[in-house]
Order: C-alpha cells, then sequence, then structure tokens
C-alpha cells in the first residue's frame, strides 16, 4: 500500500470506526432485514437501495479465530495476535482481539466492539474485546 | 460447437529467482508453448494474460501489450486480474473466444513475480485480494484467512492439523519428480506439524511457497488444429466461473466454498460430465485446508469427509482421484497469476502422457483444474478431456 492511500480518509469507513469509538456502532439494514457494512448503497443480498443505519448489539459472539504470527509490515510490531470473525446480530465483523491471551481465545466467546491501535502505525484497529463476568 | 483445443503447453520453472522480470518468465513459457505446439506465432489473433500484483512487484501496469511484445506476438492483449483466480478467468474468456468463432488461435497465459518482495512484502501484496477496509485493516492475512476457515471446519466436520498435514506430504511427494517444481523434497507429518506457526493451526508447511513463474497456452479451435494436422488431442470441454461476497466474514458458509461449488457444477454441464467421470483433478491448494474445500466444492468428496481424503489415500497418486499430480501450490509453487493456466498445462500433459506422474493415470481421459481467488470470492473450473 502506499502511504496516500494509507494515510487516505475512507468516508463511511472512518466514520463508523469514529461510532464504534463512541460506543455507537451501527450497521446498514435495508427494508428486508438484511444487514451490510458501510460504505454501501445497494444492499448485497436483495439489491435494496434503501438502507438505514441500525445499532449494532452492544456483544457479540466468536465464530471463528486464528493466531497471527507472520503478520503484514503493517502490523509487524503487533504479532503475534488473534484475529476472529464475531457475529453481532445480522453482521459479521472481523477484528484483533485484545485484551486477552491470543490461546484463550475460544468459539462463541462473547465480545463488545472496541477500536485498537496498532502498536506497529498507530493506526485504528477494529478489535474485540472479551466481556468481563 | 467446435471444441477448444489445448495445441501447446509451456510452463517455466516455478522457484526463487528474484531478479527475472515478468516479462522473460512469460516470454519463456511463451516459447516453451509455441515449441509446443506447432503454430506460428503470426496465427495468433488475441492474447489473454492473467497477473495479480504487477503493480507492487514490478511498478507494471497495462502487461497485456507488454507481455504480447515479451512473447513476440503481434495482437490485441489484455490483462486479467481476478486475484490468484487471474488466468484461470483469463482462460474462461479465451475458451469463450474461441467457441463464438471470433479466433482461432489465442496466446493464453500469466505470469507473476513475488520473491523480489521478501515475504513481508509479499504479505502485504497478496493482503491486496481481501477487503482493505473490513479485512486487511484489521490485521488479516491470507494464511490467517484461510486459518480461519480451518478452525472453522474443525468446528463443524471435525479433523485436526494432522490430517491436513498429510495433504502436504502428498503433494510434496507428487513434485519430487516434477523439474519445474519449487519443492523437489519429501517431507513427514511430523515435519509438517513441527513447522513454525504462520496463521494457527496453518504452518509453514501447510502453506505454499511465495513463488517467480509463468505458464502459457497455445489454444486453437477444433477447425484449426485439424487443417493444420496438430498434435492437440487435449480439450478444454467445460468452463465455468462463480463469486462470492469479497470478505470472508460476509460468506453464508465460513468451512466452504460456494463459488467453487457453482463453478465446478457450471464447467460439468458444459462439458456433459458428472464429478465421478472425472479421473484427476489440480485444485487450488494454496493451504492445506483449501485442498479440502476445493475436493468438496467440486463434490469428489462429499462435505465434511474432505478432510480425511488424502491421509486415506483416496487423492494420493496411486488413489481413486489422484489431485495435484504436479506437486499442486503447495510444492510445485504458486506464482499466483500464473497458476491457473498452470494448471491446464499440467492436466492436458497428464492426460497425453508427457508429464513424469502420468504413470499414474495411464487410462484417464477426463481431468479437472480449480483455480481461486481471494478467499474464494473467484473461483474458475475447466474441464480438460482427451478427445482425438
Amino acid at each position: 500500500m502506499t502511504d496516500g492511500a494509507r494515510g487516505a480518509q475512507n468516508a463511511g469507513f472512518d466514520d463508523w470506526l469514529d461510532a464504534a469509538e463512541e460506543a455507537s456502532g451501527y450497521y446498514l439494514e435495508c427494508p428486508n432485514g438484511h444487514g451490510s457494512l458501510p460504505p454501501r448503497r445497494v444492499c448485497p443480498d436483495c439489491g435494496a437501495t434503501d438502507l438505514a443505519d441500525a445499532p449494532l448489539p452492544e456483544t457479540g459472539a466468536v465464530e471463528t479465530f486464528t493466531i497471527t504470527h507472520v503478520p503484514t509490515p503493517a502490523f509487524e510490531d503487533d504479532a503475534p495476535y488473534a484475529t476472529a470473525i464475531a457475529e453481532f446480530g445480522p453482521v459479521r465483523l472481523t477484528g484483533q482481539v485484545v485484551g486477552v491471551d491470543p490461546g484463550d481465545v475460544h468459539s462463541g466467546l462473547e465480545v463488545e466492539l472496541e477500536i485498537a491501535v496498532s502498536q506497529t502505525t498507530g493506526d485504528r484497529v477494529l478489535g474485540f474485546a472479551p466481556v468481563s463476568g | 460447437m467446435s471444441t477448444v483445443r489445448v495445441a501447446g503447453t509451456g510452463l517455466t520453472p516455478f522457484g526463487n529467482v528474484p531478479e527475472r522480470t515478468g516479462r522473460d518468465l512469460f516470454a519463456e513459457a511463451s516459447i516453451a508453448a509455441f515449441d509446443d505446439s506447432g503454430v506460428p506465432r503470426e496465427d495468433v489473433e488475441a492474447v489473454f494474460y492473467g497477473n495479480f500484483m504487477g503493480e507492487l512487484a514490478e511498478h507494471q501496469g497495462h502487461q497485456g501489450p507488454l507481455m504480447a511484445e515479451a512473447a513476440g506476438v503481434q495482437a490485441p492483449a489484455t490483462r486479467y486480474e481476478s486475484a490468484c483466480a487471474s488466468s484461470g478467468a483469463a482462460v474462461r474468456d479465451a475458451v469463450f473466444r474461441i467457441r463464438n468463432g471470433d479466433a482461432d488461435v489465442v496466446l493464453v497465459g500469466g505470469a507473476e513475480r513475488m520473491t523480489n518482495l521478501g515475504t513481508a512484502g509479499a504479505t502485504e501484496a497478496l493482503a491486496i485480494a481481501a477487503d482493505d477496509l473490513w479485512e486487511v485493516r484489521a490485521g488479516m492475512t491470507f494464511p490467517g484467512a484461510y486459518a480461519l476457515m480451518a478452525q472453522a471446519y474443525f468446528a463443524e466436520y471435525g479433523g485436526e492439523r494432522e490430517d491436513l498435514a498429510h495433504v502436504a506430504v502428498k503433494n510434496h511427494e507428487n513434485a519430487l519428480p516434477n523439474e519445474k517444481a519449487q519443492y523437489q523434497s519429501a517431507i513427514t507429518v511430523e515435519d509438517v506439524l513441527e513447522a513454525p506457526p504462520v496463521s494457527a493451526p496453518i504452518g509453514l508447511y501447510d502453506s505454499c511457497p511465495i513463488s517467480d513463474g509463468a505458464a502459457a497456452l497455445v489454444l486453437t479451435s477444433e477447425a484449426y488444429a485439424e487443417e493444420h494436422d496438430l498434435d492437440a488431442p487435449v480439450a478444454i470441454t467445460g468452463t465455468g466461473q462463480g463469486g462470492d461476497r469479497m470478505a470472508l466474514h460476509d460468506r453464508e458458509h465460513l468451512a466452504r466454498s460456494p463459488a467453487a461449488r457453482e463453478a465446478g457444477e457450471e464447467a460439468y454441464a458444459d462439458a456433459g460430465v458428472d464429478a465421478s467421470d472425472v479421473d484427476l483433478a489440480e485444485v487450488h491448494d494454496c493451504f492445506t485446508i483449501a485442498e479440502v474445500l476445493a475436493i468438496e466444492a467440486l463434490d469428489l468428496e462429499r462435505i465434511g469427509e474432505g478432510i480425511s481424503a488424502a491421509r486415506d489415500g483416496r487423492t494420493t497418486a496411486d488413489g481413486e482421484t489422484p489431485v495435484n499430480l504436479s506437486g499442486g501450490l503447495k510444492a510445485k509453487g504458486h506464482p499466483v497469476g500464473a497458476t491457473g493456466a498452470s494448471q491446464i498445462a499440467e492436466i492436458a500433459t497428464l492426460l497425453t502422457g508427457d508429464h513424469p506422474n502420468d504413470g499414474y493415470v495411464e487410462d484417464a481421459t477426463i481431468g479437472v483444474a480449480h483455480n481461486a481467488g481471494g478467499t474464494v470470492a473467484s473461483a474458475t473450473v475447466h474441464v480438460l478431456e482427451v478427445i482425438a
């Protein structure tokens, strides 16, 4: 990735990270109830174009995970780290599991969104934190 | 409908040659393909060329005409980019061009230069085949994506790392006599299990190498082959392509590859064959789990049973349906833009008896090639048959 592409603002996506940092994460919902992620104008499931923001469930569940030992250069100081796909109601998200030993991550682990920061680049990273207690 | 004949195939050795340019790699493959075909370069009417990361590895876009020139061909040329399925997609459009009667002779292939980027650079370059905003920025790599699928597969259907290790062992074994292969070395299940982790449960020996290389095919119409008395007994009789959502997390199922199933069903129907007719397959085993998902998607194995196919000897060289007799991406190597075309070359030479492993498939008449892009948001499948 060029520095220009890395540093550019991505409307829709960065706005979503801003909202997630404020604990007001959302997804896009079409009139038929399909969920998707921004930036998006058309429902990828049914083609509906009237998409509305809907609040993301506060917690999600890890569906599958891996421990990344060989990262891209943008995460070289972060490895090893756990990457997971977690289900939040009608959408799934890919994120880094933070605040827990990577070896303790498991399917079904209940998590909440936590926007973390890459130790390598300082860029924001979509993260999942286990829900305590 | 006129069949599409494979008149000539050419491969460079796949391996680690960071100083060689993409144009040099493709030139070598094309010379071999023309020599094999007996077709003069001036008869080529179009060039279909697959390449994925040329901008990143060589600061080179617009590679179609560059590669036509490198091959000594004066014909319109287009580059195809579908991540690791780039030259599978190129082959498919070349087949349509000939079938439609719009061309009698085409040059198809692909090339990739990767090792000059180093491991970290190539990992980053490969990652652009994923969703940059929602996957790459979260730290997902390609080994990581396949590890997510492997973990999901284990959870749903069972299986363990040792089962996957048998896929790697098999493909290394198959590559032993293949002089074009990046690795001509036998490995053991223990070697795979003890290798450093890349993205658990995927280890170093579950992963294909980073490779430089090129593949080229000269395809002709049936009429051209007959008129010029070509030795081209193998035809591409079926072509299929499937698509899916870009990000893995948007897949309906995290342990299946619906795009490959769609491509396989289309290709089988196009050729008028069933999965049970397939004698051998080259599938996109970028990681060991990928071979498992591929053979299930192609109906060579039932869902949930592909995990044991290599371990139990169903897909080994002497098994019922040998898979990746070339060594596969795992041991032959994976110069991504070349892979789809190289699979067609391997199947064609296995069917004609011009391959070091053809002794395992002496009576074979039908082979299938499966090429996948990204986390299988793109897939192409081609059926090859001996028809002459």
